[in-house]
């Protein structure tokens, strides 16, 4: 086991418009990830989803990549077939998508969904894995997990189908687990507890998470190190305490845009954005 | 004409059949008056949802009476209910059809509901909610999820409603895009007269926008307060005083 899990260099995502014109979409991007928590933060639209989209091999099929190094482990991610990615994602690395809903299956109960996450890694008995499942269902704090258990996606509300996507992605115990927003459905006392479930497993195993968030006071509090990115790329990076003390006028604006319970109720500051954050 | 915009009387929903059905909503009552801002907080999976998509017409096995702008739920004009109300969904790929361009979506529901000049407005709409004119040629897979939450909200927009029900409009969104989007809501609704239900598991968001809110916990409305009884701490329900101590890291 190395000190470094995973490496991104120069890591370059483009699309098409509709012109045939190639548009980036993430520019010059690199990061090395220990067995730490990252954070993600940064405008919609600036690349955080595809950059870990990117790492686990799961990006749209329109997009254009390239990379100087792509590593996870030690493995030359570019270097994979198609097919061990696969086998990868399905073990040592995960991913829970910004859309729960729309990654789940629409058409199996969402228990059997978990049983076959728990099953695909430990081999046990259906009783045996359908109990694991109430226990992760029970931990991630939702309840009468016996109705839940036979519930189809859209039968669930949008909290609780962000908890069954955390609860399949744990029972795999990965090595390393990009969550993109993950609790952005969540109220603050379930958050917590959930956060807590996260926070152990990733010292249990010793692994390695990117925390994709919009959520600064989240990230502030729960993870060491942040990057903060804009239009592609990244423009800061600091120690997730030190958050609130960033010298980057993006990340500046964006702790200042945020209302409070007892701000004023005036138009919230928004943000001037200097077109020489580009450079 | 009733001063109530929105009249919620008794409402009970229940899902699933025979031994598996259950109730999710308890007795709900809420009475919304005309330029109101209303929050809905509380646990997931209390009913916050389900409270709205009801109030749309889109649960059938409900008891009690909704109204909206003197439109029963249940038995009034199906098509003014929905060109005087609508509803942003939690997920936005449910207010957006998979086939349909960004363009497309906006420009569709304003050719049904007989709104001229929509290309130019379809337009205005996105730059409204800080995309480019070029956004309208893309589908919604091909959006990052703040960039296809605020098109879903520009969906809603453009049928030029009265009542808007949010159901966490910017749980997608950074600080900045939130902010834009939180202004652009008072300015309509300052501009309008909109009346707002806004779900949100953010205080912070409903102290700003809503001057009232319900808190919902296991399907039923534990305490109704407003901004000042928030502000003040006026709060009588442990479970709200709970929320809002979490609220505070
Ligand atoms: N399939 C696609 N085709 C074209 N453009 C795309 C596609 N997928 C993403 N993009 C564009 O790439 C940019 C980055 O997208 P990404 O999803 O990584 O953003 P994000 O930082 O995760 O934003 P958010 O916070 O809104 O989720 C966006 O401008 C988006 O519109
Ligand atoms: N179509 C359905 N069939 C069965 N049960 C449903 C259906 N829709 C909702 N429910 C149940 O109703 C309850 C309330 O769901 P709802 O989506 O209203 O919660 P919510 O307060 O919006 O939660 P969240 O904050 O997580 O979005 C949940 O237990 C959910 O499983
Ligand atoms: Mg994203
Ligand atoms: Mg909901």
């Amino acid at each position: 086991m190395s000190d470094v899990l995973a490496e991104i260099s120069n890591l370059q995502i483009s699309f098409k418009d509709e012109n045939g014109v190639l548009r980036p979409a993430v520019r010059n991007l690199s990061l090395t990830l220990g067995r730490e928590k990252l954070g993600i933060v940064g405008e919609s639209g600036s690349g955080k989803s595809l950059t870990g989209r990117a790492l686990v091999g799961v990006l749209p099929s329109g997009a254009h990549v390239s990379a100087d190094r792509l590593v996870f482990d030690g493995v030359d991610l570019q270097k994979c077939s198609s097919k061990e990615r696969r086998h990868l994602r399905g073990n040592r690395m995960g991913m829970i998508l910004q859309d729960p809903k729309y990654s789940l299956n629409p058409i199996m109960p969402v228990g059997k969904q978990i049983i076959e996450a728990l099953r695909v890694s430990k081999k046990m008995s259906k009783a045996k894995a359908r109990d694991a499942v109430y226990q992760i269902l029970e931990a991630v704090q939702i309840r009468d997990v016996q109705r839940v258990f036979k519930l189809y996606p859209h039968e669930v509300s949008g909290g609780m189908a962000q908890r069954i996507m955390i609860a399949m992605m744990l029972v795999r115990e990965p090595d390393l687990l990009i969550a993109d927003e993950p609790t952005s459905a969540l109220d603050v006392t379930v958050q917590l507890s959930v956060l807590e479930i996260l926070e152990t497993l990733v010292e249990k195993r010793n692994m390695g998470l990117i925390l994709i968030s919009h959520d600064l006071g989240l990230v502030n509090h729960f993870c060491d190190r942040v990057l903060v990115m804009y239009a592609g790329r990244v423009v800061e990076e600091l120690q997730a305490n030190k958050l609130y003390e960033a010298k980057h006028p993006y990340t500046q604006g964006l702790l200042n845009c945020m209302p409070s319970i007892n701000g004023s109720l005036g138009p919230l500051p928004v943000l001037d954005r200097d077109p020489n954050w580009l450079n | 004409m009733s001063t109530k915009m929105i009249n919620i009387k008794d409402l009970c929903v229940w899902f699933g059949e025979g031994q598996q059905r259950t109730q999710v909503l308890k007795n709900i009552n809420l009475q919304i008056a005309r330029g109101e801002s209303f929050g809905l907080v509380g646990e997931s999976g209390s009913g916050k949802s389900t409270i709205l998509r009801t109030a749309m017409g889109l649960v059938e096995d409900y008891s009690g009476e909704i109204s909206i702008d003197g439109i029963n739920t249940r038995t009034g004009d199906y098509k003014a209910l929905i060109r005087c109300a609508q509803m942003l969904f939690q997920d936005p790929y449910a207010s957006l059809h998979p086939r349909f361009t960004v363009g497309q979506a906006i420009t569709e529901v304003m050719k049904i509901n007989a709104i001229d000049n929509h290309q130019q407005k379809m337009v205005d709409l996105l730059l409204s909610i800080g995309l480019t004119a070029e956004h309208q040629y893309r589908y919604p897979h091909e959006l990052s999820g703040g960039q296809r939450q605020r098109v879903a909200l520009a969906r809603s927009l453009a049928l030029e409603p009265d009542v808007l029900l949010l159901d966490e409009p910017t749980s997608a969104l950074d600080a900045s895009i939130q902010a834009e989007m939180l202004n652009l809501l008072n300015k309509l609704k300052q501009s309008l007269g909109l009346t707002y239900i806004i779900v949100s598991h953010d205080i912070a968001v409903v102290s700003y926008m809503c001057d009232r809110f319900a808190v919902m916990s296991q399907g039923k409305v534990v305490e109704i307060l407003s901004r000042e009884q928030l502000r003040s701490g006026d709060i009588q329900c442990e479970y709200t005083q709970k929320l809002i101590a979490a609220s505070e890291y």
